[in-house]
């Protein structure tokens, strides 16, 4: 058993260090740093110049642009990423649609959209759940049905999030209404321009209108946008999942976030003339946490390593999605716990860049707790825990 | 033994019930918050008409009784309805001050205009680096002949932006964390030297941060004996804490009614998720922190209108604090939970009550102080 770095690695580590140091834009980093809404062209903006030095897409085939590196180095990259606040390319295209148009799209496809998606010229969004099809998203019943050489779409897709930059959407649609309901869905791309969608905002508990309705009336979407064969859509998106599970236990972002939070609670007053560190209650729940982190950092790197070897990553990448989500949530709690009433202010304004005036509050404690509203989402998205369970208790426990 | 409310306290009940129930949707609780005032000045009005804002105060003082088990009545049903009129910063902790350290004629002016309505009300003891010590005092009042003028600054000033005048906490004499040496004022709210930052807090109440400069104040603004306001602002916070408790328990009744009705009819896979053992059991535990919130906010409300000893009374409304914030931490983020990505969303109201409750949390002390209290009393 080895879990250290060759010297290659270290040396590869190093690399990226360099690079973000040098690279990563300093007023992006300002605002990662303060806790500032970022916008639409700063992922842009930072996507294209890791895409500059080829960066963009580990996980993919390097024909398509991926960088072949090891599975130790997608996870050092991904580390020191996450540990300088650096963002990860926006998931929707890179992580989402791209696996599915590489492995199952044609030729002409694969040239139309792969390229735009590295140098993020076109944003996608995700046309998955519906207001009746949530954890049980096979239900689904947005419909495309042929005609001539278009599929007519009719139906409402929901929490797409950031729908509102979207350029493009990947949609699950239902093409045969009178098979199994797994085997009647085909997965389509769809031009957000084309006429007959509407784009409706909803706000979450922060205020902000970060994931939308997306509503097709009659949308004319040519055939050459179905990726592989009809009815064969779920099995792709299935593919798709397991991509997305990828990072999910966001251990580089737990990590950051800790090393942050003790920072803060050392200097917080505990009210008494002490710091807020020194408490005992405090001290042990942010150790609890930290010995989670690190168990979970574990967990990741034994399914990386299994990876490595050629296995698929099995149902247990489940453990990552409930673990990392917890973990990030009940970290979420703690910053609140720090701020205490500091946390309560709801003065978003003072989180937008330009922002001159007075603030309430202190520095981006005072946002802790839309924060923890907000991320509430993280255990109910991508297949919410409990459906993450039932995965490991068939899957994995065979009950 | 009795458990049951009197018939004042089943009226009391019924009315704000009623109230709640057919004049305080969620639609229009939205439109109030969003209003320039921030509460709604016609049902403040009604409340005063009903005789609900008398509930804090003694019978000699004018009030219904101020029994802690009254306000217990009326701050659970408030909790059911969200409801954001500043009854607790006006009534409960203003009024509460004044009520214990005002003089006959402060509480005969002020307290009487606190039930009618007319006067809007705010306290400002919390500073940026207190935390829920209340002996931890910066702020200063330094006396120059009949007049004294404070300087420092006050966070969390619950209906700051509303209020007429503030009471405000401040040293007149010893050290920062001393207990003794902290005296109340009451100051203008437009006086010469005061500035405030107004702001919506997430639970959609209004707040303020408030900053003094050279205030000067008259003698006669003092509220109590100068140097002596400390045990008074524990008993009135201590109050408040109850009173918040009672508004959770309110609040959680309503989160687990929402996500059991939301269980039967939500189908997935081709039934209800309420069918599904493993979110009953989930269910059922909410329902037992909402039983064991409620029966610990009334031990506590039984114990104040006790003549128990000022340290039992604050013990018991530790336990209870402690304990609510428990159990709302974990109704809270069930019930979002159980809901699913529906109540992460402004729309509905489940999420306003996760706020609501996690704002309580951290208002008068939160979980772990009070905890720590209960340990140490």
């Amino acid at each position: 058993m080895n879990a250290d770095f060759t010297a290659e690695e270290l040396k590869f580590q190093k690399e990226v260090q360099d690079f973000l140091k040098a690279e990563f834009p300093q007023d992006i980093k300002h605002k990662v740093d303060n806790g500032i809404r970022l916008e639409k062209d700063d992922f842009v903006r930072w996507q294209k110049i890791l895409n500059k030095r080829g960066w963009v897409a580990p996980n993919w085939p390097e024909e398509y642009g991926g960088t072949g590196w090891t599975p130790t180095q997608k996870y050092i990259f991904a580390m020191e990423m996450g540990l300088y606040g650096a963002m990860e390319p926006v998931a929707f295209g890179v992580k989402m649609v791209a696996p599915v148009i590489y492995s199952y799209g044609n030729e002409e496809q694969k040239k139309r959209f792969l390229p735009d998606i590295l140098e993020s010229n076109v944003w996608w969004c995700q046309g998955y759940s519906e207001p009746n099809a949530g954890s049980d998203l096979a239900s689904l019943k947005t419909t495309a049905v042929r005609e001539g050489d278009h599929y007519v779409v009719n139906g409402t897709k929901t929490w797409t999030t950031l729908g509102q930059y979207a350029d493009w959407i990947f949609c699950l649609v239902r093409t045969d209404s009178t098979a199994k309901k797994q085997e009647g869905i085909s997965f389509l791309l769809i031009d957000m321009k084309t006429p007959g969608i509407k784009v409706s905002p909803i706000y979450l508990l922060d205020d902000e209108p970060e994931v939308n309705e997306v509503h097709f009336d009659n949308v004319r979407v040519p055939v050459e946008n179905l990726i592989g064969e009809e009815n064969q859509g779920w099995t792709y998106a299935k593919v798709l999942l397991t991509h997305e599970r990828t990072n999910i236990a966001q251990v580089p972002n737990s990590k950051l976030k800790l090393r942050k939070l003790r920072d803060l609670a050392a200097r917080t007053s505990d009210g008494f003339g002490g710091s807020l560190l020194n408490n005992p209650v405090f001290a042990r729940k942010l150790a609890e946490v930290e010995i989670q982190v690190l168990a979970l950092e574990y967990a990741e790197l034994r399914t990386l390593a299994a990876v490595s070897v050629g296995k698929a990553p099995g149902p247990e990448s489940s453990i990552l999605k409930v673990v990392g989500t917890e973990a990030t949530q009940f970290i979420d709690e703690l910053y609140m716990e720090v701020a205490a009433y500091h946390s309560l202010a709801h003065v978003p304004a003072q989180f937008t860049e330009g922002f001159d005036g007075e603030r309430v509050g202190q520095g981006s404690l005072a946002n802790s707790a839309n924060v923890y509203f907000n991320n509430r989402k993280k255990s109910i998205y991508g297949g919410s825990n409990e459906i993450q369970k039932n995965i490991i208790s068939k899957a994995v426990l065979g009950l | 033994m009795d458990f049951s409310y009197s018939d004042e306290q089943q009226m009391l009940q019924d009315s704000v019930q009623k109230f709640v129930y057919s004049q305080y949707e969620f639609d229009t609780r939205r439109k109030i918050i969003k209003s320039e005032q921030g509460y709604s000045t016609e049902y403040w009005s009604l409340f005063a008409e009903l005789g609900w804002l008398t509930v804090p105060f003694k019978e000699e003082d004018g009030g219904f009784g101020g029994s802690a088990v009254d306000l217990m009545v009326v701050m659970e049903e408030f909790g059911k309805g969200m409801v954001i009129e500043p009854f607790l910063a006006t009534a409960v902790i203003s009024g509460g001050l004044i009520s214990e350290l005002g003089n006959a004629e402060q509480k005969q002016t002020m307290l009487a205009a606190i039930m009618d309505g007319s006067l809007q009300l705010a306290t400002a003891y919390a500073e940026a680096d207190s935390r829920y010590n209340l002996a931890s005092v910066g702020s200063s009042a330094q006396k120059q002949g009949d007049t004294y003028v404070i300087n420092g600054s006050k966070v969390l000033v619950l209906n700051g932006p509303c209020a007429d005048k503030l009471l405000v906490v401040a040293r007149t004499s010893g050290d920062k964390f001393d207990r003794s040496g902290l005296s109340v004022f009451v100051v203008d709210a437009k006086a010469d030297g005061v500035s405030s930052l107004a702001y919506t807090a997430v639970d959609g109440h209004r707040a303020a941060e408030v900053h003094f400069n050279n205030v000067v104040v008259s003698a006669q603004d003092l509220l109590g004996e100068e140097g002596n306001a400390l045990i008074a602002l524990e008993t009135v916070v201590d109050r408040a804490a109850l009173a918040v408790s009672a508004e959770a328990v309110g609040a959680m009744d309503c989160l687990l009614k929402k996500t059991v009705e939301y269980a039967k009819t939500r189908k997935q896979f081709g039934v209800a998720i309420g069918t599904f053992q493993a979110l009953q059991h989930r269910m059922s535990e909410m329902f037992i922190e909402c039983q064991l919130a409620r029966s610990i906010v009334i031990m506590a409300a039984m114990k104040l209108d006790t003549d128990a000893s000022s340290a039992e009374k604050a013990k018991a409304v530790a336990a209870a604090k402690a304990r609510v914030g428990r159990a709302m931490r974990k109704v809270g983020q069930e019930s979002v939970q159980l809901h699913g990505g529906i109540a992460v969303t402004d729309e509905l109201d489940v999420g306003h009550y996760f706020k609501r409750v996690t704002t309580i949390e951290n208002l008068f002390g939160n979980t772990d102080y009070q905890l720590a209290r209960f340990a140490s009393l």
